[in-house]
C-alpha cells in the first residue's frame, strides 16, 4: 500500500471524507486513501446548490472504472457551493483530492454537528486498521 | 486473502505493489498503478498480464481430435498443428458451458485454454463426454500463463526469444524458449491488440515474467491487471463468461456465429442451437455507447421509450474512446446499430445508442 496523505489541518469521517471548516461553511471532499482505493475516477454526481442534507445522507455518487460509491454528508446543513468542474474532469479528484478535487460546501446551522468528525490521528488509525 | 489460491507469480505482484482482489477463487492483481494507464500502455505499446489462473485441459490419444470435435462449436479436424481456434463448449440445450481456445498440438493431442471459474466444471464435462480413446489431463496447476499484449509485443518478445516471431501469425503457436524458459508461444490474446500468450512451467514463471519485464530500458512492458484486461476486452467486444455467456445462453445469441460450425453439426448442443435459431432468438447481444455522462454497469436495466427491454452484461468507460460503452441483451429489433436505448442508472434513463462492434478496432 502506498502512503496516504492525511493533512493535519482537516477533519475526517470514517467514510473517508475530509472537511475544512471555515466558520459555518464546511468544504467536503474525499481523502487520498479513498481516491487510491477507488482508482481512476470517471464520474462524479453531486447535488444541486440549495439542497438540504442530514448528516449521514448520501448526497452524491463517485464512480471509478471498477466501482460505484456513495458520498455521505459529513454534517447536516445546506449545500451552498458545488464543484461543477468535476462533471467535465472527474480525474481531478485523483490528482488533487484536497484541493481542486473538492466536492461541495455545506453551510451548517449548528456548529455542534462538527463534533462527530474525527481528527487526523484518529483517521490515520482508521486507515491503518483497514489496510491490515 | 489467505484462503485464496495464488498464481506462481504472487510474490512478484506483491513486490510490484499490485492491488490484489479475489477472482475465480484466486488472489489476482486488479491493477498495479492505474487501470486507465495500464489500458493505454497496452493500446500504445505493451502490457504484461499474469493469467495463470486460467486452465489448460489436454486431450491426448487416438480419439483426441474426434472427442474435441464433439465438444466444441468450432471445427477441429481441419485445425492444423500449431493452430488455434476459438469456440464454445455447449450443453445439450445449446447453452454455453465455457468459451475456450482450442490448440492443436499434434495428431493426437489438443489442449483447451479455459476460464478459471469454469475449470472444474469443464474438466467434469469433458471427462463425461470425451470418447474412450482420449485421455483428459488438467495441467492448469503446472502451467503458468503470461500474456504480453500491445503493438510493441513482437519487438519486446524478440529481445528475449530466439524463435522468429514475425512469421508467427495470429492464432498460431510454436514451442520455443523465452528468457531461457521453455515456453509455448501463441499469437493470441484477449485485448483486441496484437500480442502473445506464453505458456510455461509454473515453477519457471518468475524467470519468464522477470525476463519479459526487463525487456530493455527503452520501454519495458507495463505490468497490467485484470481491471485493464476487462476494459480492453470490452473495447474489443470480446465476451466474458458469466457476463455475456452462461449455461443458458446460446452462442448465437451472443453473436458468436462465426465460431459455430452449425452447418456441419456434430457437436453437443448443435441441434438445440439450430432449433433455437429457427424459433427466433428472444434476445441478442448488442454493443452500445452512452450519449450522456455515466457508467452503464452489469445488471443495469436497458429501456426503450421508457419500457424495460433488456439488461447490461458489461459496461465501462472506454479509455480509448473517452465515453462509456457496454454490452447487453435486448430483443432482436432493438439490437440494430443506430437504435436509441436508455440505460437506467440510479433511476434515471441515460441515453444510449446501439453501435457496431468492436468498439475499438486495433491496427496493431
Amino acid at each position: 500500500m502506498a502512503d496516504t496523505d492525511i493533512p493535519d489541518d482537516l477533519r475526517y469521517t470514517r467514510e473517508d471524507e475530509w472537511t475544512r471548516v471555515d466558520g459555518n461553511r464546511v468544504t467536503v471532499g474525499i481523502t487520498d486513501y479513498a481516491q487510491q482505493q477507488l482508482g481512476d475516477i470517471v464520474f462524479v454526481e453531486l447535488p444541486e446548490v440549495g439542497k438540504s442534507l442530514e448528516q449521514g445522507d448520501p448526497f452524491g455518487v463517485i464512480e471509478s472504472v471498477k466501482a460505484v460509491s456513495d458520498l455521505y454528508a459529513p454534517v447536516s446543513g445546506e449545500v451552498v457551493e458545488v464543484n461543477d468542474s468535476l462533471g467535465e474532469s472527474p480525474e481531478v479528484v485523483n490528482a488533487d483530492c484536497y484541493g481542486d478535487g473538492w466536492m461541495v460546501v455545506i453551510q451548517v446551522a449548528d456548529a455542534s454537528a462538527l463534533d462527530d468528525l474525527i481528527d487526523p490521528v484518529a483517521y490515520a488509525q482508521h486507515v491503518k486498521e483497514r489496510a491490515e | 486473502m489467505s484462503e485464496l489460491r495464488r498464481t506462481p507469480l504472487h510474490a512478484s505482484h506483491q513486490r510490484l505493489g499490485a492491488r490484489l482482489v479475489e477472482f475465480a477463487g484466486y488472489a489476482m492483481p486488479v491493477q498495479y498503478t492505474s487501470i486507465v494507464e495500464e489500458h493505454r500502455a497496452v493500446r500504445e505499446r505493451a502490457g504484461l498480464f499474469d493469467v495463470s489462473h486460467m486452465g489448460q485441459i489436454h486431450l491426448i490419444g487416438p480419439g483426441a481430435v474426434a472427442s474435441t470435435e464433439r465438444l466444441v462449436t468450432c471445427p477441429v479436424a481441419s485445425l492444423g498443428e500449431g493452430r488455434v481456434r476459438y469456440g464454445c463448449l455447449c450443453n445439450e440445450a445449446g447453452g454455453v458451458v465455457d468459451d475456450v481456445t482450442v490448440h492443436r498440438v499434434s495428431a493426437e493431442e489438443l489442449f483447451l485454454c479455459v476460464n478459471a471459474a469454469n475449470r472444474e466444471k469443464d474438466v467434469a464435462w469433458i471427462e463425461a463426454h470425451a470418447g474412450p480413446e482420449a485421455r483428459v489431463e488438467d495441467r492448469s496447476d503446472a502451467t503458468a500463463l503470461i500474456a504480453l499484449q500491445g503493438p510493441a509485443s513482437e519487438a519486446l518478445l524478440s529481445r528475449v526469444c530466439e524463435t522468429p516471431l514475425a512469421s508467427l501469425r495470429r492464432f498460431r503457436f510454436v514451442d520455443g524458449k523465452v528468457a531461457g524458459v521453455p515456453t509455448r508461444i501463441a499469437r493470441t490474446g484477449y485485448t483486441g491488440s496484437d500480442g502473445f500468450e506464453l505458456y510455461a512451467p509454473a515453477d519457471r514463471a518468475e524467470a519468464l515474467w522477470d525476463g519479459l519485464l526487463e525487456g530493455g530500458e527503452a520501454g519495458a512492458p507495463v505490468p497490467a491487471g485484470l481491471g485493464a484486461r476487462d476494459t480492453l476486452r470490452l473495447e474489443a467486444a470480446l465476451p466474458l463468461y458469466g457476463h455475456e455467456l452462461d449455461d443458458d445462453t446460446s452462442p448465437l445469441e451472443a453473436r458468436l456465429d462465426r465460431f459455430v460450425k452449425l452447418d456441419a453439426g456434430g457437436f453437443i448442443g448443435a441441434e438445440a442451437i439450430a432449433k433455437r435459431r429457427a424459433a427466433g432468438h428472444p434476445r441478442l447481444l448488442a454493443g452500445f455507447v452512452l450519449e450522456e455522462r455515466g457508467v452503464a454497469r452489469a445488471g443495469y436495466e436497458i429501456a426503450a421509450q421508457g419500457e424495460g427491454v433488456g439488461v447490461v452484461t458489461s459496461g465501462a468507460p472506454s479509455p480509448t474512446l473517452g465515453k462509456s460503452i457496454g454490452l447487453g441483451y435486448v430483443p432482436p429489433r432493438r439490437a440494430e446499430p443506430g437504435t436509441a436505448l436508455e440505460v437506467r442508472i440510479r433511476g434515471r434513463g441515460v441515453k444510449a445508442r446501439v453501435v457496431d462492434t468492436p468498439f475499438v478496432r486495433s491496427s496493431g
